[in-house]
C-alpha cells in the first residue's frame, strides 16, 4: 500500500504544482529546477544500469548460457570504455591550468576516450544505422502492395516522393512547358501538394490525438486513477 | 590689446562653432514600462531616437518639411545609446547598458521590486555624449498570474475538466462505449501462439526515458501483456534502454503476475537493463530476436530510427508483431511491417480499453471533448480565413474591420500563449 | 513460368541486400555528381544566413550522435562554411552527449579552412550539458547560470565573445543540425515560437521531415532535411562563393545524392517487382 501510495501522492503534488508553475511567472522556474532534480536521479541510474548490466552478462558467462560469449564481449567493451574515460587515459591538460594533468575534458582529441569513440563507436554506430537502407528494402519489396483502393493511393504517393527526391525526377519533368495545362502534373508540384497540404494535415490531426491522448493519460496517472504501470490494478 | 581681443573673440567664435558641429543631438520622449506578466524583474525603456541618428525616420520628415533649407549633414552621427539608471537610494547614475544606433528600446533585468529612475544619452561616433533625456521612473512589478497564458489555461481546464468529469460519471454508473481496436484484442492471440509454439514474448518499452508518457502508457500495455503470459505460462522477456523504466517495468511486470495469481513464474532477471546508446540497443535486441526467434513481439512506446529495423528483423523470424507509438515519423514503418499498430492516441487509449474499468472509459469520452473544440476552432477559423479573402482592401492596402479583428483575436490572444 | 514467379515471392531478402548495396556503393566510387535545381524552402534557408549583416552571432546547437552523421555531416558543414564565409560569430552547443564529437569536427573545419578564426572571439564551443529540452527552456532567460564554462572548463569571463551574453533571445537566428528529440522540434517549441527576436533554421534527417513541416512558415523559416536539400544548399553556395567548391569534402552532399538517386530509383523498381509478383502469383506467399 505503502509503497504505491506514496510515490503517487508524490507524483500527483508534483505534477501539479508544476502545471500551476506554467501560470505563475515567480514560480516558473521550478520546471526547470524539476528537469534538473530528474537529471541527478537519472546520475544515479546509470549506476543501477551498470550494476545490472554487469550481473546480467556475469550470470550469463558462469552459468554458460547461449550467446555467453556476446556477454563477456560486451562487459569487456564496457570495462574498458569506463577506465578510459574515467581515468582520462591520454588526456593533455586544460591550457587554462597546464600544471593539472587531470584538467582537461575526457574525450580531448587525443585521449584514449576519443580513439575509442571515433574509431569504435562512430564506425559501429553508423554501420547499425546504416542497415536500415537495406531492410527498407526488403520492406518496400514485401509490404508495398497495392492490394485495395487505399493501398493503391498510398503507393502511387510513396512513389511521386521517391521521384521527388532525385535529381533527375524533377528535371524531367521540368521539360513540361510552365504555362501547359499539364504544368500541373510537374513532379515538385505534386510533391510540393503532397507534403504541405496531405502530409500536414494528417500530421497535425495526428498530433491534436496525440496532445489529448498524453493529457488524458497524464491526468490518471496524477489522479491515481490508473496504477496498472506501478504493478497496481 | 585690441589685435588680442580679436584674436580671442575668432578663437571662441570657432571654438564655439567646432562644439556645435560635434554636438550630438539627445535622444527624446523616454518612457518606462513594468513588463507585464513577469516576476518583477523587468523594466522596458522605449525613446525616440536622436535627429543625429542616422537610422531616425524624422530626418527625411524634416527635409519634406523645410524643402528650401539645405539638407541637414550628420557631422557627429549617433553611434549607439547610454542607459543610466539610479534605484532609489543612490544618488548617482550608473551605466545600466548600451545599444545600437538605430535601437529605441531596452529591457532593464535582475531588478529589485523598487523604484528606479532612468535616463539616456546619444553616444556620437567620436565618442561623445549628447545631453541627458529627461528622467522617467517606474518600479518593477510581480505578477502572481500571466494573464497572457489566461485562454490556455481555460481551455486547458475544460479539456482536463471533462476528462475528469467523464471519470466521474462512469464511477458514479454512466454507461459508456468504446469502439474495438484490432491491435489491442490481438495481444491475447499473440501471447496464445507464443504459449503453443513455446517460445517467448518480446516487449520493448520504446527508448525513452521513464519521464516520457509514451514509456508510461507502454508499460501500462506490459502490465496486460505481463498478465496474459503469466495466465498462459509463456515466457517474457523485456530489454530497456534506461535503467529507470527497467526498475518500473520490473514493479510493473511483479504486480501482474501477482493479480493472475502466478507470482512464483515472476522471474526479475528478464526485465533488464541493455544500453542509454540507441543502435547498441538494437543491435542487442536484434541479435537476440535472430538467435531464441520470439513468437510474439511487441513495440509500445517513442521509437526511433530503429521501429523499421526491429520490426524486420522479427519479420525473418515469424514472429506476430503488435506495435504502439506515438511518433508520427515512425507509424509509417510499423504500419507497413508489422501485423497491427496503435496510432498515436489508439495507443494512449489502450489501458482504458485493457482495463475495461469505466471510469478509465469515461477519460477517453473526455479527450473527445477536446478534439470537439480544437474541431470547432479549425472550422472557425478556416470560416474566418476563407471569407476574409474576399473582403476589400481598406485605402492603406491593409485589411481592417471586425473580421480582421476576430481573427487577430483568435491567433493573437486565443492561440498566442 | 509460375515457377519463377513462386520464386520471386519468396524471394531471399539477402538478394535484395546486395542489390541495395550495389545501388548505393558503386555511384559512390563512382564520384559522379549530378546536377540540382535548388526548390525554394532551401534558398530561404541560404537566405535567413546570407542576409544577415557580418558578424551577427548565430547559435548552433549540433544535437545528433555519429549514427546520423551520414546524413546530416554534410549540411552542418555546409552552416559552418556559409556562416564563416560571412564572418558571423558562432556559438556551438549541444543537447546530445555524443553532439560533443560532432561540435570536434566542425571545429576542426574552421580551424583548416578558415585560420583567421580565433577560438573565443569568433567561435566558441559551449559543449554540452543534461537535461534534454529544460536546457533549452533554461537558456532562453539565462544562459550564464548552465553554461559557466565552456566544453574546455575555461571561464567564460575568460572568453571575450561571451561577455554581455544574458540568454539566447540575443542571437537573431539559431541554426540547428538535429537527428531526432530533442532537438529541431524542440528548439523550435521553446526558443523560436515565444520570443519572436529568435529565429530559427534547421537541418535534420528526412525522416524526421513529416513532423516538422507544420512548423514551417510561422515559427520556422525554413529545413534542410536529407541529402537532397543539403545538395541543393551546396549548389547555392559554390554558385555565391566559389572558392568553397575547391576545399576538399566540400560537396559531400553531391556526391551522396547521386547514390541516393540511384537507390531511389532501385526501390521504385523493388515496389514495382513486387507488384508484378503479387498480381502473377494472386498474392501467394509460402509461410516460412
Amino acid at each position: 500500500m505503502l509503497k504505491r501510495t506514496v510515490p503517487l501522492i508524490i507524483a500527483s503534488i508534483v505534477g501539479i504544482v508544476l502545471i500551476l508553475a506554467k501560470f505563475s511567472p515567480p514560480i516558473q522556474s521550478w520546471e526547470t529546477e524539476v528537469v534538473m532534480w530528474f537529471d541527478i536521479l537519472a546520475v544515479f541510474a546509470f549506476v543501477l544500469g551498470a550494476g545490472n548490466l554487469n550481473l546480467n552478462n556475469l550470470k550469463k558467462i558462469s552459468e554458460r548460457k547461449a550467446g555467453w560469449g556476446y556477454a563477456a564481449i560486451t562487459l569487456l567493451a564496457f570495462w574498458i570504455t569506463l577506465i578510459c574515460g574515467i581515468g582520462k587515459l591520454g588526456v593533455p591538460p586544460n591550457e587554462q591550468y597546464l600544471g593539472y594533468a587531470w584538467s582537461g575534458s575526457f574525450e580531448a582529441e587525443g585521449s584514449a576516450f576519443w580513439w575509442i569513440f571515433n574509431y569504435v563507436y562512430v564506425p559501429l554506430a553508423s554501420t547499425m544505422f546504416a542497415t536500415l537502407a537495406f531492410y527498407i528494402s526488403s520492406a518496400a519489396f514485401r509490404a508495398f502492395r497495392a492490394n485495395n483502393v487505399e493501398a493503391s493511393l498510398l503507393l502511387l504517393t510513396a512513389l511521386v516522393v521517391l521521384v521527388s527526391q532525385t535529381s533527375s525526377g524533377p528535371m524531367l519533368s521540368d521539360l513540361i512547358p510552365e504555362e501547359s495545362t499539364w504544368a500541373i502534373f510537374k513532379i515538385d508540384t505534386i510533391r510540393g501538394v503532397l507534403v504541405n497540404l496531405f502530409n500536414t494535415l494528417g500530421t497535425r490531426a495526428v498530433m491534436i490525438g496525440i496532445a489529448l491522448g498524453v493529457v488524458s493519460t497524464s491526468l490518471k496517472v496524477l489522479m491515481g486513477v490508473d496504477q496498472s504501470y506501478l504493478g497496481g490494478d | 590689446m585690441r589685435s588680442f581681443t580679436i584674436i580671442i573673440c575668432l578663437l571662441l567664435v570657432a571654438g564655439t562653432s567646432d562644439v556645435s558641429a560635434q554636438e550630438v543631438a539627445p535622444p527624446s520622449n523616454l518612457n518606462v514600462f513594468d513588463v507585464e506578466n513577469d516576476k518583477g524583474e523587468e523594466l522596458r525603456l522605449t525613446w525616440t531616437l536622436s535627429a543625429d541618428d542616422p537610422n531616425t525616420e524624422t530626418k527625411e520628415d524634416v527635409k519634406e518639411e523645410s524643402a528650401n533649407e539645405p539638407p541637414a549633414t550628420l557631422n557627429n552621427p549617433v553611434v549607439g545609446y547610454l542607459i543610466e539608471v539610479k534605484s532609489g537610494n543612490q544618488k548617482e547614475f550608473a551605466e545600466a547598458g548600451k545599444v545600437d544606433a538605430g535601437v529605441s528600446e531596452f529591457k532593464a533585468d535582475d531588478l529589485e521590486r523598487q523604484e528606479y529612475s532612468y535616463r539616456v544619452k546619444a553616444i556620437g561616433a567620436d565618442g561623445s555624449f549628447s545631453t541627458a533625456t529627461g528622467i522617467s521612473a517606474a518600479t518593477p512589478v510581480r505578477q502572481w498570474v500571466d494573464r497572457s497564458k489566461i485562454y490556455f489555461g481555460f481551455f486547458m481546464l475544460v479539456v482536463c475538466g471533462s476528462v475528469v468529469y467523464f471519470i466521474e460519471a462512469a464511477k458514479a454508473g454512466k454507461q459508456l462505449k468504446v469502439r474495438k481496436i484490432a491491435g489491442l484484442e490481438a495481444i491475447e492471440e499473440a501471447v496464445g501462439r507464443a504459449t503453443e509454439m513455446g517460445r517467448d514474448c518480446l516487449f520493448i518499452p520504446g527508448i525513452q526515458d521513464i519521464n516520457d508518457i509514451q514509456t508510461v502508457a507502454g508499460l501500462i500495455v506490459l502490465n496486460r501483456v505481463a498478465e496474459l503470459t503469466a495466465e498462459y505460462d509463456a515466457g517474457l522477456d523485456v530489454p530497456t534502454t534506461r535503467s529507470l523504466v527497467m526498475t518500473v517495468a520490473r514493479e510493473t511486470v511483479d504486480g501482474a503476475y501477482t493479480s493472475a495469481g502466478r507470482p512464483d513464474l515472476y522471474n526479475p532477471d528478464n526485465i533488464y537493463y541493455v544500453t542509454d546508446e540507441q543502435f547498441g540497443f538494437v543491435a542487442a535486441v536484434t541479435g537476440k530476436m535472430v538467435r531464441e526467434k520470439p513468437a510474439a513481439c511487441f513495440y509500445m512506446g517513442a521509437f526511433y530510427a530503429e521501429s523499421l529495423i526491429f520490426a524486420e528483423t522479427a519479420n525473418t523470424v515469424g514472429a506476430i508483431q503488435i506495435a504502439g507509438t506515438a511518433m508520427p515519423s515512425q507509424l509509417p514503418f510499423f504500419v507497413a511491417a508489422c501485423d497491427y499498430v496503435l496510432i498515436g492516441e489508439e495507443f494512449f487509449a489502450a489501458s482504458a480499453y485493457l482495463s475495461g474499468e469505466p471510469q478509465q472509459l469515461g477519460s477517453l469520452k473526455g479527450q473527445d471533448v477536446g478534439k470537439f473544440i480544437a474541431g470547432l476552432f479549425l472550422i472557425v477559423g478556416a470560416l474566418l480565413m476563407t471569407v476574409s479573402q474576399f473582403v476589400h482592401r481598406g485605402a492603406s492596402g491593409e485589411k481592417t474591420g471586425p473580421l480582421q479583428d476576430a481573427i487577430s483575436f483568435m491567433t493573437e490572444s486565443l492561440l498566442g500563449t | 513460368m509460375d515457377k519463377f514467379w513462386n520464386s520471386l515471392a519468396n524471394l531471399d531478402r539477402r538478394w535484395l541486400f546486395a542489390l541495395t548495396f550495389l545501388a548505393i556503393s558503386i555511384p559512390l566510387l563512382t564520384g559522379i555528381v549530378l546536377p540540382q535545381k535548388v526548390t525554394p524552402m532551401v534558398e530561404n534557408v541560404f537566405n535567413a544566413i546570407d542576409e544577415l549583416p557580418s558578424g551577427t552571432k548565430i547559435l548552433m546547437p549540433l544535437d545528433y550522435d555519429p549514427s546520423a552523421e551520414g546524413e546530416l555531416q554534410p549540411m552542418a558543414d555546409a552552416f559552418i562554411r556559409h556562416a564563416a564565409q560571412k564572418k558571423h560569430k558562432l556559438y556551438f552547443l549541444t543537447i546530445w552527449p555524443t553532439g560533443v564529437a560532432m561540435i570536434q569536427r566542425q571545429v576542426a573545419t574552421l580551424k583548416k579552412e578558415y585560420p583567421e578564426y580565433v577560438y573565443g572571439e569568433d567561435y566558441v564551443n559551449l559543449g554540452y550539458r543534461p537535461g534534454y529540452e529544460g536546457v533549452i527552456k533554461l537558456i532562453t532567460s539565462d544562459l550564464p547560470k548552465l553554461y559557466g564554462s565552456d566544453q574546455q572548463g575555461t571561464p567564460v569571463a575568460k572568453i571575450p565573445m561571451m561577455a554581455g551574453i544574458d540568454s539566447i533571445k540575443q542571437f537573431p537566428l539559431i541554426v540547428n543540425v538535429s537527428a531526432g528529440d530533442p532537438g529541431l522540434k524542440q528548439w523550435v517549441q521553446y526558443a523560436a515560437t515565444p520570443f519572436d527576436s529568435i529565429e530559427i533554421v534547421g537541418g535534420t534527417t528526412g525522416v524526421q521531415a513529416s513532423t516538422l513541416y507544420p512548423y514551417i512558415p510561422n515559427q520556422m523559416i525554413g529545413m534542410i532535411a536529407g541529402i537532397k536539400p543539403a545538395a541543393e544548399y551546396e549548389k547555392l553556395m559554390f554558385e555565391k562563393y566559389p572558392e568553397i567548391e575547391k576545399r576538399p569534402n566540400s560537396n559531400m552532399a553531391n556526391v551522396f545524392m547521386t547514390s541516393q538517386e540511384v537507390a531511389h530509383f532501385m526501390l521504385i523498381a523493388i515496389i514495382i517487382l513486387g507488384n508484378v509478383v503479387m498480381w502473377q502469383t494472386g498474392g501467394r506467399r509460402d509461410q516460412s
